[in-house]
């Protein structure tokens, strides 16, 4: 196979609308300055006169109760101002529904004596330096009662559960008789498939430092969201919402962790007994029990289909695990949803309780693992009709939602796949697996698709038109390396028809007023959204003409309606990714080549800053499918190598170019236009490379990551089978 | 972390006394290992003597022909050292497949052989570990052991030793050097390492007390013609979970000088001896590599999960010496 | 001379971005620390506090370190670099201004320590040392050039979870081909000089 050329494109960007053409075209970020000058504080990073060092100390058990915390000799040891733990904590309230449910039990901190998992907290060591934190909470003496733990994670668990359906996660949907229709296809593919316990890692680590300033709390945090950390907080400790302040000016990563974690509760308790300012922050161990987790997922994905590939048949079904104190659902078999069509159709998710942490959102929740399991499937059957694998998904293009039947508000996948294809190379490729050589490489190629939801939450905004002829966007956004203060630059450059050069843009303060979160890849859909109406607004009012007073002329805005008002239709954005791979069958290595991603995500806002998202993305599904994985000790029930050594994602050296571009993607019924780009780029791209894996040994890898060991496995028993099959075929 | 003293030795009596006088001590070089255990709790020394300005930063040539590596010496300055690298191309290929850029600037040839093991069992305080908490057990033999031992393991411990640079200088038969306060001595690698047994937390023959001053090379015209792979589940900046140090002389199809050693496999780097005796005087095949890689492997013993490294270690005997017999015929 | 053994804490200099610093320290305390905790010089990140991500990397009379695995104690005496001295006052380093202009980071947090590691990584190339993925480390073979994949292996100490790797490449790429033609013009302006 010649390596095809890859042509570099120009990005296609659609939604160039405005006057000023600064949404669509590449700016640098607004704050890049300060980061690569070092000047950039994040949360941990500002300084405060008598600061105190907070420390917590985590539970060494996985089930039970503290029978003691030792803390008078800790107490004595230099620098150790207090140690708070159940007994004398003061108590919060843990009773609310916030921005996203129910609180994680977790934040109630120091409530009680029960421990639910390995690494909950049972104490928190304060002290003037954190070398006297540290030291003094590694002495701290807590004894337990212990009792017997189940943390086994395995497919087919007698005691897994259909949990209830929440405004989120719809935990099950069905049509038609889907053993009926698998009885009656021509091809079945129905095979198990599993993804390992991931974490986030921001390169960040959670931090927050809190005071009590003039009677309102002031919290510096790194979070992705400060009215979500801010409300809760209000919530958590009683307090008049219009006492709390959080801010979050740098954030370094969050990927779905930095929402509330016990170390805010920890430093807002601290620094309410201590009255002087009190900053946690928690070690790179600390964060693998305390900020969530992608929990494992075990799927089966049965599919019949006529010989043509048309589809009878789709069940998915998800089998992940929760806490004994909280329910989390990994919503990996959602895809099918919006995928694909059957004349039979059934996804539903089952979970088990452990005695483990809670999971919670790691970018593209669901898709990630849903996405491994659904298109490593329809690569199979596509071997299985022997057709293309994009032709088999052309073949089952729904016209509506499958399971809802509503709409797409735009869709272009097949589009995705035509331009990527193209640029790939795809149409030379030979479909027979294990063909190609170089060297000690096997080669191979795979690819698949991608989805993620395109949402938008309720914000509020503020433009101000200043008398030196600048404008002020007020917006409580969180830049969490997305890019977000750049796009609101060019988003508010565009509606109020000015250069960006005379936009200033202030955020992630929860004082400029409730907004979405980063989260959901609706961030920038969400604020954009905010931003143009009250800019449109501000230039109406300019539009009358008159002076510009000190304070300036502020317009302001509340998306909730707008939001509410939007058709109910399947709004989602799609992508192809394809993938090249290298295969050394007798080291077990796998290294990926190229990766190309071509996305429909409506309008590209700054194509720049859009492209390092999704080719991250990119990378993410690539340490996915080589390299994460969380390793649980069934006897301890806690973690081994729980650090940045023992639990790999990917390095300069695993990541080759990756290229990431777009088709034009218009959204008609939609005022904002903008689709969400922070997930999608994962979704798929770990399949499409086991799928490349198999291309290039003729075997299939269905369990995650694709490790060296298992390719070695594999290949020796795909030639035990070989040289024992021989005879009798 | 505890307390402790900070002490700047200038001279090896004065680092060698220092320690001495207070034996909670501990030397300090490049601190890569030894800070990081000590913020996990595993090392908790009373006395740092930092030996890093010790005049034996040196890579000199020996009276016949060999080298001799300063105890001091960095790894990035050794794996970028001329004559290393032409007259010991593994050692420098080894050193360079450790860690990252950062870590071989700081690290030292003294105490890269003292690593301690990456177990994350041994990393843990909370969980029991014969090499750090002897008699607490091993629970890696029924846990987590994908990459642990097949060879010379115990009951007792089934860690592997993480360096790579040590695989290279077992393959060449490095002599360390070391000093004591009743004088010099010197340790065979073969024998500083030693064996687990039921003292895992025993790991070389130092003498108590002892600093490690040097590494010397014998002379080995084999070396000249050598290699260091390296099989790890990242592309980089990761533990090996395989790899093998080799240097092969093979003239007219036949094998006249080998050298193999395997990282990853055991409590120490292991030099592959009985392999090395099957495959002197005879063919340079790739048959007789798998033959000799099969003799030195037959002894190994698998946990559940770690069955795969005997294959992997095979592999890469048959692949590296291929590869280092097909460049002797060119 | 060094304080009494009994003393589990120093007064000591640091020499930092050319300037001196006089602080006391606790012996535990890391470079790391001291530069965040003690002398607010906050562009030093920590990322794992472990040696394992890079986020920490400063340079130690030239060479880079990860300054969460150095004693503070034990880097008086060394010249140190943090991305603080990086820029010559208001102009950025050219791996600073090719970071900005190719996007070679997202979140940014670990974008001190990619650069302050971009920077001895150029160094380290122009005084020809071999990486693990240099074919022929013997140094007749000569230094190889600073491929992308030579730049990948050579920047592996630094981790990125944004997944900014590909721009951060570019970005290295570009200064070091920039570095190099500058070299080959001044080595050509030499030979001319002395053909003169």
């Amino acid at each position: 196979m010649t390596p095809p050329t890859t042509p570099t494109t120009p990005a296609t960007t659609t939604g160039i609308s405005a006057v000023t053409g600064a949404i669509g075209s590449a700016h640098t970020r607004v704050e890049g300055r300060d980061k690569v000058t070092g000047a950039a504080r994040y949360a941990g990073e500002i300084p405060f006169a008598e600061l105190a060092h907070g420390w917590l100390v985590l539970s060494t058990v996985a089930r039970g109760r503290i029978r003691s915390v030792e803390d008078s000799p800790v107490l004595a040891m230099p620098g150790v101002l207090t140690v708070l733990h159940h007994g004398n904590a003061p108590r919060v309230d843990t009773d609310y529904v916030g921005m996203v449910g129910r609180p994680n039990p977790v934040l109630g901190i120091f409530q009680h004596d029960r421990v639910p998992f390995v690494g909950w907290p049972v104490a928190l060591v304060v002290a003037e330096t954190s070398e006297q934190a540290r030291e003094a909470a590694e002495a701290l003496v807590v004894r337990y009662d212990e009792e017997p733990h189940d943390v086994a994670f395995f497919a087919g668990r007698s005691d897994a559960y259909t949990p209830e359906s929440n405004p989120m996660v719809q935990a099950e949907t069905e049509k038609g008789d889907v053993e009926a229709q698998l009885d009656a296809s021509a091809v079945v593919v129905d095979e198990e498939y599993t993804t390992p316990e991931e974490h986030h890692n921001p390169m960040e680590p959670h931090a927050a430092t809190a005071r009590w300033d003039g009677g309102r709390l002031d919290v510096i945090d790194s979070n992705q969201g400060s009215t979500w950390v801010a409300t809760e907080l209000a919530m958590l400790f009683s307090l008049d919402p219009a006492s709390v302040r959080v801010r979050s000016e740098h954030v370094g990563g969050g990927f779905g962790s930095k929402g509330l974690s016990p170390h805010q509760v920890a430093a807002v308790m601290a620094t309410t007994i201590l009255h002087r300012p009190v900053r946690v922050v928690l070690t790179r161990r600390q964060m693998f029990s305390l900020v969530g987790f992608r929990s494992p997922t075990a799927q089966r994905m049965r599919l019949g289909a006529d010989a043509d590939g048309r589809l009878r048949a789709f069940d998915h079904q998800a089998l992940s695990l929760t806490s004994t104190v909280h329910e989390f659902v990994e919503s990996s078999a959602v895809l099918g949803r919006v995928m694909y069509d059957a004349d039979a159709h059934r996804t539903f998710h089952r979970l088990v309780r452990l005695d483990v942490p809670t999971p919670a959102w790691m970018r593209a929740p669901g898709e990630a693992p849903g996405s491994f399991a659904l298109e490593s499937a329809l690569d199979e059957l596509a071997e299985k009709c022997g057709m293309d694998p994009i032709a088999l998904r052309a073949r089952n293009e729904p016209e509506t939602g499958p399971v809802s039947g509503l709409p797409f508000s735009s869709r272009n996948v097949l589009a995705c796949f035509e331009e990527g294809a193209r640029r790939f190379g795809w149409a030379e490729r030979d479909p027979r697996p294990g063909l190609r050589r170089e060297g000690r490489w096997l080669l191979g190629t795979g690819t698949a698709a991608a989805t993620y939801p395109s949402g938008a939450g309720p914000s509020t905004a503020a433009v101000t038109a200043e008398q030196d002829g600048s404008f002020t966007v007020r917006i409580n956004a969180a830049d969490i390396g997305t890019g977000a203060r750049t796009a609101m630059v060019l988003v508010a450059a565009d509606a109020l028809k000015v250069g960006p050069d005379r936009i200033r843009v202030r955020l992630a303060d929860s004082d400029l007023g409730p907004a979405m979160f980063a989260g959901g890849s609706m961030g920038t859909r969400s604020w954009a959204w905010a931003v143009t109406i009250a800019a449109d607004e501000l230039r109406e009012k300019l539009a009358l003409g008159g002076g510009i007073p000190p304070e300036g002329i502020t317009a302001r805005s509340n998306t909730t309606e707008a939001i509410g008002a939007l058709a109910k239709k399947e709004r989602h954005s799609f992508g192809a990714q394809f993938a090249e791979v290298a295969v050394d069958v007798t080291t077990g290595e796998v290294r990926v080549r190229r990766l190309l991603g071509i996305y429909a995500a409506g309008t590209i806002v700054n194509p720049l800053t859009a492209r390092s998202q999704l080719i991250g993305g990119m990378t993410w599904g690539l340490s996915m499918a080589l390299h994460e994985e969380a390793i649980r000790d069934q006897e301890s029930g806690s973690h081994v190598g729980a650090d940045l050594a023992g639990y790999h994602f990917a390095a300069h050296a695993d990541v080759p170019l990756i290229e990431a571009d777009w088709v034009d993607d218009p959204v008609p019924d939609d005022p904002i236009a903008i689709k969400g780009i922070g997930e999608i780029g994962v979704v798929g791209v770990a399949a499409a490379i086991a799928n490349a894996v198999w291309h290039a040994t003729g075997v299939r890898h269905r369990d995650l990551p694709i490790r060296p060991d298992r390719v070695l496995r594999a290949a020796d028993e795909a030639r035990r089978r070989a040289t024992e099959g021989a005879p009798s075929a | 972390m505890r307390e402790f003293g900070y002490e700047r030795a200038f001279d090896v009596p004065g680092a060698v006394a220092l320690l001495g006088a207070a034996p909670e001590a501990r030397f300090l070089g490049g601190g890569t290992n030894l800070i990081d255990l000590m913020k996990a709790g595993v090392e908790r020394p009373a006395l740092l003597i930092d030996v890093r300005e010790l005049p034996l930063d040196g890579v000199e040539f020996t009276h016949d022909g060999g080298l001799r590596i300063g105890a001091t010496v960095t790894n990035s300055d050794l794996a970028a050292h001329p004559e290393v690298r032409r007259h010991y191309p593994a050692l420098a290929q080894a050193v360079l497949a450790g860690a990252s850029g950062q870590l071989r600037n700081m690290a030292t040839v003294g105490g890269n052989l003292l690593q301690r093991t990456r177990c994350g069992y041994f990393t843990d305080l909370s969980k029991p570990c014969n090499k750090r908490a002897p008699g607490s057990g091993c629970p890696a033999l029924t846990g987590e052991h994908h990459n642990h031992a097949i060879l010379g393991a115990s009951e007792h411990c089934v860690a592997t030793h993480p360096s790579d640079m040590a695989v290279a200088l077992a393959a060449f038969d490095a002599v360390i050097s070391y000093e004591t306060a009743d004088g010099p001595g010197e340790l065979p690698i073969a024998e500083f390492y030693r064996p687990v047994g039921d003292t895992p937390h025993i790991e070389t023959s130092l003498p108590p007390g002892a600093l490690i001053t040097g590494v010397t090379l014998p002379p080995a015209p084999v070396a000249a013609h050598s290699r260091y792979r390296k099989v790890r589940e990242r592309a980089s900046y990761a533990f090996a979970i395989g790899s093998i140090a080799a240097a092969l002389d093979v003239q007219d199809g036949v094998v006249r000088d080998v050298r193999l050693a395997f990282g990853a496999v055991a409590s120490r780097p292991w030099r592959a001896r009985a392999a090395e005796r099957v495959l002197i005087g005879g063919p340079a095949s790739a048959e007789a590599y798998a033959a000799a890689a099969d003799a030195e492997l037959e002894a190994a013993e698998a946990l559940p999960e770690n069955g795969y490294k005997v294959t992997l270690t095979r592999n890469l005997v048959v692949a590296v010496l291929t590869e280092l017999t097909e460049e002797a015929i060119r | 001379m060094a304080p009494a053994p009994s003393s589990t804490s120093s007064a000591i200099t640091l020499n930092i971005n050319g300037e001196k610093y006089t602080l006391p320290v606790d012996h535990r305390t890391t470079l790391l620390d001291a530069l965040r905790e003690h002398l607010d010089l906050t562009g030093t990140k920590k990322g794992c506090d472990q040696g394992q991500c890079g986020a920490c990397t400063v340079l130690l009379d030239g060479r880079r370190a990860v300054s969460c695995l150095q004693l503070a104690v034990a880097a008086e005496g060394r010249a140190i670099t943090t991305i603080e001295g990086v820029a010559d006052g208001e102009r950025l380093h050219p791996v600073q201004q090719a970071f900005l202009d190719l996007d070679g980071y997202q979140c940014g947090y670990c974008t001190p320590g990619q650069i302050c590691s971009a920077l001895a990584v150029i160094e380290e190339h122009a005084a020809g040392w071999p990486s693990a993925v240099t074919d022929d480390v013997r140094p007749e073979a000569g230094v190889p050039a600073l491929t992308a994949e030579e730049i990948r292996e050579r920047m592996s100490g630094n981790l990125c979870r944004c997944g900014a790797y590909v721009s951060i490449v570019q970005a290295v790429a570009r200064v070091a081909e920039a570095a190099e033609a500058d070299a080959g013009a001044s080595a050509e302006a030499e030979v001319k000089e002395a053909a003169a």
